[in-house]
């Protein structure tokens, strides 16, 4: 049996009045998108950091592909397990310039690759990041989070601050990558997204698991809509 | 009284000048006034108990030893300093010992195996106060630079940490920001020297009646130490700054609370 993409086998994770993550146990396959639900506050960032190490349980084990992710190289494990922030964190300099962090050998032709990949045409490159919208800004973080070349690709709320459509077009973004090979780890509180992108659904309270549901058909329902993401509501 | 002395009636005369600063903290509300008395209590305290010290340890006839002492004593009170002044730095009296004993090494082991200045007591003690002062406002701008920015910018931070980036190289950009603005003040003394300010050592030196000339030499070379120093200073802390900042597997570490305590 395949092992599954992320693994938590009784995770604790200290906070500063309660634990972040009491006790937690689950499983995200490795496949799909997997969207990690909840309200403010519920644990679901910290979820998503402990699953690129940029946190460390007080106890238990965060596996990936089986293997203890604590046990592994952190830079490498993090270049395999991207990760796309809630509001787009972007770099002073020029779109390649951030692209080239993460990336530094990349070439012309592989930045405009890489921002073809995010849908974003290659006149982006040469433009000052910091005079980028927000959408635009978190589509070069996305461009730039698929620069290492990761297996898997972990989102944070990474539609929160953005407008109708620009979600609509990064959730088609999320389903393509999905579909190409590279599955997403989705944070959101949007039940609409849910609905749209996702494959299954991990609920979260008070950093404790509330319930795994895997969405039937949610795969094909959210391809269907996100062809025509410009009339859906959006919540996430 | 030699040239250039002050009288206990100078000293005294001189202080009217608090006064007026005590009366414009009180108009404005400033509430500095406290501040100022228990200042200025101080300076005449610690100057005093520094005079007699010094009286004894450059005297001609007390060993070099009782210098060198001193100097350490300096620098252990600077590493105090930087300690209270950036609190939620962790490791930071270590840091503030480690950056002004290696920059007192080097600024004071080049400055008299070159023969700049000959090595006495009269010459060792305040060249080293010199140096270490400075040094020591470097090694504190630098750790409360470095300690907001893992507070202001913990999110950049952590992006490239998320890219794969080691914390040295992850942090690399608010180094280079520290550094720079705790080394461009005294660039800018350097530039305006003579010009805006006549500094401290020099004045002194012209004020006890000291050719002009060899008063200038002695600042010019003072100023050159001063700015290696600081440099060095500032650059070895920022070094052993940033690492403190992340784990052994790059991970940020969170700050306990603002670090401009004192």
């Amino acid at each position: 049996m395949t092992p599954a993409l992320f693994s938590f086998e009784r995770v604790t994770l200290d906070g500063d009045e309660r634990p972040r993550l009491d006790d937690v146990s689950f499983e995200v396959p490795d496949r799909g998108v997997s969207a990690i639900a909840g309200p403010s506050g519920a644990g679901k960032s910290s979820l998503l950091r402990c699953c690129n190490r940029l946190e460390a349980p007080r106890s238990g084990i965060v596996r990936y592909h089986g293997e203890d992710a604590a046990a592994r190289d952190p830079l490498a494990h993090r270049r395999e397990v991207a990760m796309v922030f809630q509001r787009p964190v972007l770099f002073a300099g020029t779109v390649t310039d951030n692209l080239r962090v993460a990336d530094p050998g990349a070439s012309d032709e592989r930045i405009a690759a890489l921002l073809r990949r995010a849908a974003l045409d290659e006149g982006f490159a040469a433009r000052d990041a910091a005079a980028l919208s927000g959408g635009e800004g978190q589509r070069v973080c996305l461009a730039r989070a698929l620069a290492t070349d990761p297996h898997v690709l972990l989102m944070d709320e990474p539609t929160s601050s953005l407008d109708e459509e620009t979600a609509g077009m990064l959730e088609a973004l999320m389903r393509d990558l999905a579909a190409g090979g590279v599955p997403v780890v989705l944070v959101t509180h949007g039940e609409d997204q849910i609905a749209r992108v996702a494959d299954r659904v991990v609920r979260v309270d008070r950093g404790r698991i509330t319930g795994v549901e895997e969405l039937a058909g949610g795969a094909a329902r959210a391809r269907r809509r996100t062809t025509d993401h410009g009339s859906e509501g959006r919540d996430g | 009284m030699a040239e250039g002395d002050v009288s206990a009636v100078g000293l005294v005369l001189s202080l009217s000048l608090v006064v007026i600063a005590i009366a414009l903290s009180a108009r404005e509300s400033l509430r500095l006034e406290r501040d100022i008395v228990v200042a200025v209590l101080r300076s005449v305290v610690q100057l005093l108990i520094v005079a007699v010290g010094l009286t004894l340890v450059i005297d001609e006839g007390t060993p070099l030893a009782w210098s060198w002492l001193w100097v350490a004593g300096i620098v252990l009170f600077a590493a105090a300093t930087v300690s209270r002044r950036a609190r939620a730095m962790p490791g930071v009296f270590v840091i503030g010992l480690a950056a002004n004993a290696t920059t007192a090494s080097v600024a004071l082991g080049l400055t008299f195996g070159l023969g700049v200045f000959p090595l006495e007591g009269r010459t060792l003690v305040p060249v080293a106060g010199m140096v270490i002062g400075n040094s020591m406002k470097s090694c504190v701008v630098v750790v409360q630079l470095l300690a907001e920015q893992v507070a202001d910018k913990r999110e950049e931070i952590e992006a490239r940490l998320a890219l794969g980036l080691t914390g040295s190289s992850a942090i690399r950009p608010f180094v280079r920001q520290a550094l720079r603005l705790s080394i461009s003040p005294l660039i800018e003394n350097v530039r305006a020297l003579g010009i805006v300010f006549l500094p401290g050592a020099m004045t002194g030196l012209i004020l006890a009646g000291v050719d002009p000339l060899d008063a200038v030499f002695v600042q010019l070379a003072l100023m050159y130490i001063i700015l290696g120093a600081v440099a060095l200073t500032a650059s070895a802390t920022a070094l052993m700054g940033a690492r403190r900042l992340f784990t052994a597997d790059h991970r940020l570490i969170r700050l306990a609370r603002s670090t401009r305590d004192a």
